[in-house]
């Protein structure tokens, strides 16, 4: 099953290889990895997305929290989260096809950040079910180049006692 | 004032306590060396290879239970080191490694013996630094030696380039040390440790499963009065031989692939059982889907990923050892009465009955061959007197070894597990050689795996660290042959060792004194006078080649499937080549 597994890290060097090292020594699946600085920039937020049954899981979980520049393991599977990921797409769009890439970039409330005669560059953010399918009909047209940032993720807060909810619903 | 990084690195190993460092120079760490040149207080002891430096610093370890210490040079200095970090790795052997690297301003550039230091120790060990500048150092050393030895002990490697061991910088050395993303579990949680405590005060056919954990934490009175207390048999893995005295009458011996019958029959029909320090590794095991069908299981260890990593654990405990035993003693001996032996009467006689089945047993001939079990035995017995410290290297010795060789105290023991190293033996009893010039110690080796690490003659010779080594000479990668014979139907694919050296004349040539067993009737008075001798000396002992080590569960088997002595096809292809078989005994030994 897939969990993605938030790691707050120490932020210098070597500790990304401390990390990846320790997935493919033992034989872990990443599927993704993304890596930036926190608000403190002495730390680093890992988000990692990874495959396993529930020892497999436990094992990574263990085995990151034992490595000494890693300072916080959460799986986010075992409560409730938020995940986003973004991709760049640029695609080719000849004549009538640029009225299409249009549409579609506004289907899905996406961005088109960059463009020339024959492409438009389309930057979208969502879940991985958002980007697979606006991929899916920007294909057509030829897409020609893709990258994506894997997933990032965060817990979402514990729900709170119904009466700061109403006001925070009336609010919003 | 202002000190060198050379002169920091020594006042920090001063602080440290550290009184040998086994080192190899060369021209990175020469500015160290010279520093080392200049004073009295920490021993240099130069070693012909750095592979022996390290084994030399883990034997050190093992012996003290305080981090061993070595020092190379850059490149392949460091590449020969690596055997001995991911061996201290694998046995969780606390070890500080210092390496010397190019100047910072080289680093990547491919310079002259260059190598990626902390690339290529990073998966075999707990931690590693590059010191980039020289203002960092002291304070790097003090968190290499408290990481190392703290938790669950390990190698920490420390790479220092060229013009940081030039350079000045004000020397302090902190009083402590903080690092957030490092603190081990040390107190066991107190609800699980009384969970433990009432299955084991409700366990018919308990068992005790220690390992290393138990040395390296102290804890071996508390495991006594543990198991003493509520008269539960111990198993003691391969690591944690000495753990528990071998002699004592609820030692069931060693367990595992090798172990004892009893041992792994307890081990597979208990119905409880406690794990303490130990790692549940394949060589215990066994196939894991059968492994210990009928038990629940209790697993205190401090490093938390050794649970539930190899089989499923029912009470897990993370903590230190001594802490948690004192703990399940301190509940246990307000609840333990006679009530639990009355329980336990039914195990322990089921446990005596196997062990009246299928002690470990030998034949010695009377004029035959020489047996290597006959050879470990009598040095066993000859030398028990003098608590020796007893070092092994890999394969059918040291499985001889922790069969026979019945250890009464913790400490005494040095021998690959987890890696398997060969060339690991030697240069560890040097080791402790080291930190104790007058104790005696022996090196039980094989004919193939002492020529691994032979050149360290040379450093036993100069630094006089008067090892004994005991070769069970049998001509043969022995350990392969065994597999060769029971699983490759006899094939001796590389495992014949030919020719090998007059260990003897090679000895001599050393300057360290060698001799030779001819025949069994003169092995007594030669491990006596090697035992005598105040030099390293070889006793080469050349035993019947085509003894097999039993008890044997072959890789993947179950526990209590045993193979208990040769299968017949093999024995009568043994006897056919005109060697002896058990019916022409005439004196039948077992122990």
């Amino acid at each position: 099953m897939e969990h993605i597994i938030s790691v707050t890290v120490e932020n210098k060097f070597g500790v990304l290889s401390r990390v990846a090292g320790l997935f493919s020594g033992r034989g872990f699946n990443i599927e993704s990895l993304s890596v930036a600085p926190t608000l403190d920039s002495s730390m680093s937020q890992m988000t990692i997305v990874t495959s396993g049954d529930e020892r497999i899981i436990e094992q990574i979980v263990k085995q990151l929290n034992k490595l000494i520049d890693v300072i916080k393991v959460v799986d986010l599977n075992e409560t409730e989260f938020v995940s986003r990921e973004t991709a760049i797409i640029k695609v080719h769009t000849k004549d009538a096809d640029r009225a299409e890439a249009l549409r579609i970039v506004d289907i899905f409330r996406a961005n088109v950040i960059d463009s020339t005669p024959s492409t438009y560059t389309i930057e979208v953010s969502g879940d991985p079910k958002k980007i697979e399918a606006i991929i899916n009909l920007l294909q057509p047209l030829g897409i020609k180049d893709l990258v994506r940032t894997g997933r990032v993720a965060v817990a979402r807060e514990p729900a709170r006692p119904a009466a700061v909810q109403t006001k925070k619903v009336a609010r919003d | 004032m202002k000190l060198t990084g050379a002169e920091i690195f020594i006042e920090c190993l001063k602080r440290e306590g550290v009184k040998t460092v086994f080192a190899l120079p060369g021209g990175v760490v020469l500015k160290i060396f010279d520093i080392l040149y200049q004073q009295k207080d920490v021993e240099v002891i130069l070693t012909r290879h750095e592979q022996g430096a390290g084994h030399m610093a883990e034997g050190y370890a093992k012996a003290t239970g305080k981090a061993g210490v070595c020092l190379v040079t850059s490149g392949p200095g460091m590449t020969n080191v690596i055997t001995a970090l991911a061996d201290a790795y694998m046995d969780s052997v606390p070890m500080v490694c210092f390496s010397g690297q190019v100047p910072t301003s080289m680093i990547g550039n491919d310079a002259f013996q260059e190598a990626d230091n902390i690339g290529l120790s990073r998966p075999c060990t707990k931690y590693n630094f590059l010191v980039k500048d020289v203002n960092d150092l002291a304070a790097t050393i003090k968190e290499a030696f408290y990481i190392a030895t703290t938790g669950r002990p390990g190698p920490v490697l420390v790479d220092i380039p060229k013009d940081v061991s030039m350079a000045k910088a004000e020397f302090t050395y902190p009083n402590s040390v903080s690092i957030r993303g490092y603190n081990p579990t040390y107190e066991g949680n107190k609800w699980q440790i009384k969970q433990a405590a009432e299955a084991i005060m409700k366990a018919k056919k308990p068992i005790l499963y220690v390992g290393g954990g138990v040395i390296f934490s102290s804890a071996s009175q508390e495991l006594l009065e543990l198991a003493e207390m509520t008269q539960i048999p111990v198993d003691m893995t391969l690591m944690g031989l000495g753990a528990f005295p071998g002699e004592h009458p609820l030692s069931l011996g060693m367990l595992g692939m090798h172990g004892t019958y009893q041992a792994n029959m307890a081990m597979h029909y208990s119905d409880l059982v406690i794990a303490i320090g130990a790692r549940f590794d394949d060589r215990v095991t066994g196939k894991p889907s059968e492994f210990c069908p009928y038990a629940k299981v209790i697993h205190v260890d401090i490093d938390p990923t050794s649970i539930r990593k190899n089989i499923n654990v029912d009470i897990p405990i993370v903590g230190d050892c001594k802490n948690v035993l004192r703990e399940f003693n301190q509940i246990l001996r307000a609840t333990v009465n006679g009530e639990q032996k009355e329980l336990r009467k039914p195990w322990w006689d089921q446990i005596q009955e196997w062990q009246q089945a299928h002690p470990l047993t030998y034949h010695q001939e009377k004029d035959g061959p020489i047996k290597p079990q006959q050879v470990v035995k009598r040095l066993y017995e000859l030398t028990r007197d003098r608590d020796p410290i007893v070092s092994t290297d890999v394969g059918q010795h040291q499985m001889w070894a922790a069969q026979y060789f019945k250890l009464a105290k913790p400490n005494r023991w040095l021998t690959s597990g987890g890696l398997g190293t060969m060339g690991f033996g030697f240069p560890a009893a040097m080791g402790a050689q080291a930190a104790f010039r007058d104790r005696l110690v022996l090196c039980i080796a094989g004919d193939g795996s002492i020529q691994m690490n032979m050149q360290e003659m040379a450093t036993a010779v100069v630094s006089k660290l008067p090892v004994k080594i005991i070769i069970l000479n049998n001509g043969f990668h022995g350990m392969v042959r065994q597999w060769q014979d029971l699983f490759y139907e006899g094939r001796y694919a590389s495992s014949d060792l030919g020719t090998t050296p007059d260990f003897v004349k090679l000895a001599d040539a050393y300057g360290a004194v060698g001799l030779r067993v001819k025949k069994v009737g003169d092995l007594d008075a030669v491990l006596k006078e090697a035992m005598a001798t105040d030099k390293p000396v070889i006793v080469d002992v050349p035993t019947y080649p085509y003894e097999n080590c039993y008890p044997m569960i072959p890789a993947g088997g179950c526990n209590h499937e045993m193979l208990l002595e040769d299968p017949p096809e093999l024995k009568k292809k043994q006897a056919g080549a005109g060697k002896v078989t058990p019916e022409d005994k005439d004196t039948v030994l077992t122990a």
